[in-house]
């Protein structure tokens, strides 16, 4: 099966549970099951290509400018995780079916856990660096899902955040990390990253590649400094700690370093950093776990202590150390996993995981008893079982790891690690299942249904099958180990047996298994001096630096984003100003090229008007309706700039824009306060003087200047003027450039305007569904209304002129590809013109004889623009491609049909769906304000029967 | 000429910036257009200015520059739109609260979520 697939399925599973909820529990479960077993099967197709040494690869570029490409192999270190992940992945599936309640939504749960073993896999897959990143966060967060999937329970939801933050930042120096590695190679693909060892390791930015890469692994596996957060992740259903904490996620930091090993190791800062590290954590874990209480507490503990194993063995960097690791990663998995599942039975049965409350469980739960003893005694590292060959070859290891010049000091460390180890799997056994029966169990425990212990008993046969015939797992540890050592290191002699005679390694054996008994026998006093000692408590550290971090960054926020808009746009201007200060200080000004033009009386006296209107804009701005005149004057005068600049297009668009934005404004008049008071003190008045004057200087300066020189680099308009007749058939350039050369641009923009519609519609429904509405029925117009709302000259006049402006607006858009005009200044006449039979006959009136809704308007205006577009594809040219001809429709001039001219009625349509779906907003704000809106158009209207107002004689006739 | 329109765009641009410094929502919004004036003829200059020249092709002997005039058109008719939201946020925030300050309200003393 193809590698994408094997993939792919987990994630495409994923939306299955989901579905399959209502079914029944057993039904999704049994969807989930299907899935993963499809990949195992899958994954298994490609066992003989990797068994004869074979990578298998699958690819395709996803962004190739950015090294960034979908790219999958399939090597014996992939194969061995993918297969662990799906196989115990089954196990887990079956379990957890059994294992949740009732009352747990199951459908979410296997959605979550698939998508955890999907990014899985891509993680042990990837060929790519940055691919493999995308999977890694993916598994940060879908183990957050999963660790708060009891989102009732609060330690379930800060055990989840806890661990989504360690390993979150740990990702994040991962990026960093592999970013480096990345440039030193100059490829993000795996497959050539492991080929260059010397280059990496010669490399000056070696060191930090290799920190951050190792905080990211150490992170995910719980090393120390970060081992805290894996036992507050218990806080999750047993099948998640079974799966993410003993199998897989916690497997994936050892992994990386698993996969990087040909690359990164061997040099005396990995050994150094992730041999300390492996052992720090390997001892005090072990330590730890022998005091906890919590089943799940000492099991978790205890996967930290053995991650320290494995890591350590990865860090002495000899293939021997490699292969020791990968042999425990395979016998951890199955006897912790195991454990986990036994300690959930105990767990779901008891009503409890502690300890203490426990003991005499073997004559309650044969089954469960035997399972767990064995797995236990596995760990302990007991002949005969899986545990005790890994162990062996990790302490005939460490008798040859000489760290910090001192012979003796991983050797010790090493029995002291073991010694505990076996310690807390004996007090697991002793204290839990030996021992006399109680009778004060929360609950009534017995063995459950096969359902949950069939998987861990299938474990539990492994464990005891590696353990008395390890020549069965020697291949696929041989394969594995070849995999990690790639070209940088001979593959090991040795064999996995039982028997290696009278080595160092046994007598350790010996020592650690005797202390182990020993130090159980002391439990209590131990467990009193333990209780006694001070020692920090990594929760309270963790929460102590959140807390530091979360006042720093309200500190700064508060302090920078403190609500005052205001402020942030002085802070805004004045920022602006001093940049552009300093580029014109360290910038070069070029002699003036361009001559001044002369200015004549009208152009100085509509200067004059502008500036008079803006300054009494500033000054009288607290009389909101005068402000409304003035802004519209100095509107005008902008158009009759565009006018005298030879911008006819832009003139008549600003005209119109003039027209519908002042009614908008009205219309929101109707509803503001007609005043604004008086509330800045002077000075604050006189700091922003002096803010606005800064802008304001300087945006003259800048335009004064670059008004008086050409252009740098020769512009491309001459492009668009050489171009505009021959390949856009139209001589009206503005016109052309919008429809035709900037179609897309312009398709981007008529959808802006019409979301900016939708959003001021939605608005107002928003508005008018709450609370204001009533305040609005409320409202008391704080201005005498006009007798006559609607009187009937305007009326009369606005209806006779309505055809005349729907002619114009016609005549201007037809024109618009040759001479100024077009969609969106045609757009605008119409909506003037509508808006026009708003004002003078009321809007029940104008609603009434509404065809289409404006929604629509909008939408059809951008399905014909898009279409228009879309079209050109049906000729194999790139979207867009206008084509044109000439025809002549006998009485008319000569007219130009183009596509340019169907994309132009797709503009002309959203414009004046958009401007009039926001004008008629405004106005259902004011109708249900103001609620006597009549029906007619006119309030004295001559054809009707004054004497009966309510029934007019003559209403069908309009 | 020249001198007119770059004096025009710092009035402008003065008086736009005086008035979003202002604390009630509709003096912002007025100062909000006139800036959108300031920005449009700014970009607008950026092609010169060209008197009795036609962005249309004909028998001319020199044309002025259409490509800011295209990139102008749109930016008016879309700061219509701007404008029109920006509008109803003001007068929703009003009607919904009976305020139209700018600000949100100064943080309570003891950095509790006063400001929300």
């Amino acid at each position: 099966m193809s590698l994408f697939l094997i993939v792919a399925l987990p994630f495409l599973g994923a939306l299955l549970p989901g579905l399959m909820n209502s079914a029944g529990r057993s039904a999704c479960a049994g969807v989930t099951f299907t899935v993963t077993l499809a990949a195992l099967v899958g994954l298994l197709t490609n066992l003989p290509a990797v068994l004869a040494g074979d990578v298998v690869t699958a690819g395709v570029d996803w962004l190739p400018m950015l090294g960034m490409n979908f790219n999958l192999m399939l090597d014996g270190l992939g194969f061995f995780f993918a297969a662990l992940i799906l196989g115990i992945g089954l196990l887990i599936i079956t379990y957890g079916r059994f294992y949740l309640s009732r009352d747990d939504n199951m459908g979410e749960f296997f959605t979550y856990l698939l998508l955890f073993q999907g990014a899985m896999v891509g993680i042990v897959m990837s060929d790519n660096i940055l691919l493999l990143l995308v999977f890694w966060e993916l598994t940060s967060l879908s183990s957050f899902l999963l660790i708060g999937y009891w989102k009732h329970l609060p330690e379930g939801r800060a055990g989840a955040r806890m661990a989504l933050t360690v390993t979150g930042m740990g990702g994040l120096a991962m990026i960093g990390g592999m970013l480096i590695l990345g440039q030193i190679v100059g490829s993000y693909d795996l497959s050539v990253i492991l080929q260059n060892r010397e280059m990496i390791q010669a490399s000056p930015l070696y060191l930090p590649a290799l920190i951050l890469i190792l905080l990211g692994c150490f992170t995910k596996s719980a090393q120390f400094p970060f081992h805290f957060w894996l036992p507050h992740a218990m806080a999750a259903p047993t099948p998640v700690s079974a799966y993410l904490h003993s199998a897989t996620m916690v497997k994936a930091g050892i992994f990386l370093m698993a996969r990087m090993w040909p690359v990164l190791s061997g040099t005396p800062e990995w050994f150094m950093i992730v041999t300390t590290a492996g052992l720090i954590t390997m001892v005090l874990g072990a330590v730890i776990a022998l005091f906890k209480h919590d089943l799940k507490a000492l099991l978790a503990f205890s996967t930290v202590s053995h991650l320290g194993l494995i890591t350590m063995l990865l860090g002495t960097g000899t293939a021997f150390g490699a292969m020791a690791a990968v042999f425990h990663i395979l016998n951890h998995a199955t006897f912790k996993a195991a454990l986990f599942m036994s300690a959930g039975i105990i767990d779901h049965e008891a009503h409890t995981r502690d300890i203490r409350r426990l003991g005499g469980l073997r004559h309650l739960m044969p089954i469960t008893f035997v399972m767990a003893t064995l797995a236990a005694l596995s760990m302990a590292g007991i002949p005969y079982l899986n545990g005790f060959l890994s162990k062996e070859m990790m302490l005939e290891e460490a008798t040859h790891t000489v760290l910090f010049n001192t012979a003796w000091l991983v050797p010790a460390l090493a029995v002291v690690g073991s010694l505990f180890s076996a310690a807390y799997c004996f007090r697991l056994i002793s204290h839990t299942f030996l021992g006399p029966k109680r009778d004060d169990y929360p609950a009534h425990p017995h063995d459950p249904p096969f359902g949950m212990w069939g998987p861990p008993a299938l474990l539990v046969v492994l464990v005891v099958l590696i353990g008395c015939l390890p020549f069965l797992a020697e291949p696929l540890v041989r394969m594995v180990t070849a995999a990690v050592l790639g070209g940088a290191a001979e593959m090991p002699h040795a064999h996995l047996k039982i028997w290696h005679g009278l080595t160092p390694a046994l007598y350790m054996s010996i020592a650690a298994v005797g202390g182990g008994l020993l130090v159980l026998m002391f439990f209590r006093p131990l467990l009193r001096v333990w209780d006694a000692a001070p020692r920090p408590e990594a929760k309270v550290i963790f929460e102590a630096v959140i807390a530091a971090a979360v006042a720093v960054a309200r500190w700064v926020i508060h302090g920078l984003h403190n609500g005052a808009f205001t402020r942030y746009a002085a802070i805004m201007v004045v920022t602006v100003v001093a940049l552009g200060y300093h580029g014109w200080r360290t910038g070069m000004v070029g002699p003036a090229t361009r001559t001044m033009q002369a200015a004549g009386a009208i152009e100085i006296a509509g200067w004059a008007m502008l500036v008079a209107a803006t300054l009494g804009l500033v000054f009288l701005h607290r009389n909101r309706l005068l402000s409304l005149i003035l802004i519209a004057i100095v509107g005008l005068m902008v158009s009759v700039g565009f006018v005298v600049f030879s911008a006819p297009d832009l003139a008549m668009t600003q005209l119109t824009v003039e027209v519908v934005t002042i009614i908008l404004l009205l219309l929101a008049l109707n509803f503001l306060p007609n005043r604004t008071p008086i509330e800045s003190t002077v000075l604050r008045r006189m700091r922003d003087v002096v803010v606005a004057l800064g802008g304001g200087v300087t945006a003259a300066l800048m335009s004064w200047h670059f008004l008086l020189r050409d252009t740098v680099a020769p512009s491309i308009s001459e492009f668009h003027l050489a171009n505009s007749y021959k390949g856009g058939g139209g001589t009206n350039v503005v016109n052309v450039i919008l429809v035709d050369f900037r179609g897309f641009d312009t398709f981007g923009e008529i959808i802006v305007l019409g979301i900016a519609a939708l959003l001021i519609y939605a608005l107002t429904e928003t508005l008018l569904d709450g609370p204001v509405r009533a305040r609005l029925l409320n409202r008391k117009p704080d201005q005498p209304r006009a007798g006559d709302m609607h009187p009937m000259m305007m009326v009369v006049l606005t209806r006779v002129i309505m055809p005349v402006v729907l002619m114009v607006g016609f005549y201007i858009f037809l024109r618009g590809h040759n001479e100024p005009g077009g969609g969106f200044i045609a757009g605008l006449i119409v909506s003037v013109g509508v808006v026009m039979q708003y004002m003078a006959s009321g809007f029940s009136w104008a609603t009434a004889r509404q065809r289409y809704p404006y929604h629509g308007i909008i939408g059809a205006g951008v399905l014909v623009a898009g279409l228009t577009g879309i079209g050109s594809w049906f000729v194999g040219k790139p979207f867009l491609t206008s084509d044109h001809t000439y025809v002549r429709i006998p009485p008319f001039h000569e007219v130009e049909l183009a596509t340019a001219a169907l994309f132009d009625l797709g503009v002309f349509l959203a414009v004046v769906g958009a401007v009039m779906l926001s004008l008629e907003s405004f106005s259902r704000l004011a109708r249900r304000a103001h609620v006597p809106d009549t029906e007619h158009a006119m309030d004295i209207d001559p054809s009707r029967d004054p004497a009966d107002p309510v029934n007019p004689k003559l209403e069908g006739g309009l | 000429m020249e001198f007119l329109v770059a004096s025009a765009i710092g009035v402008m641009t003065a008086g736009g910036l005086y008035l979003v410094l202002r604390l009630r929502t509709f003096p912002v919004i007025m100062g909000m257009s006139l800036l959108t004036y300031a920005v449009n003829v700014f970009l607008f200059a950026s092609g010169r200015l060209t008197i009795g020249a036609p962005p249309i092709l004909m028998d001319a002997e020199r044309y002025t520059d259409p490509l800011p005039q295209a990139l102008v058109l749109t930016a008016i008719v879309i700061s219509f739109g701007m404008t029109a939201v920006v509008v109803m946020i003001a007068l929703g925030a009003y009607l919904g609260a009976d305020d139209d300050h700018v600000d949100d309200p100064a943080p309570a003393k003891d950095g509790s979520e006063g400001a929300a």
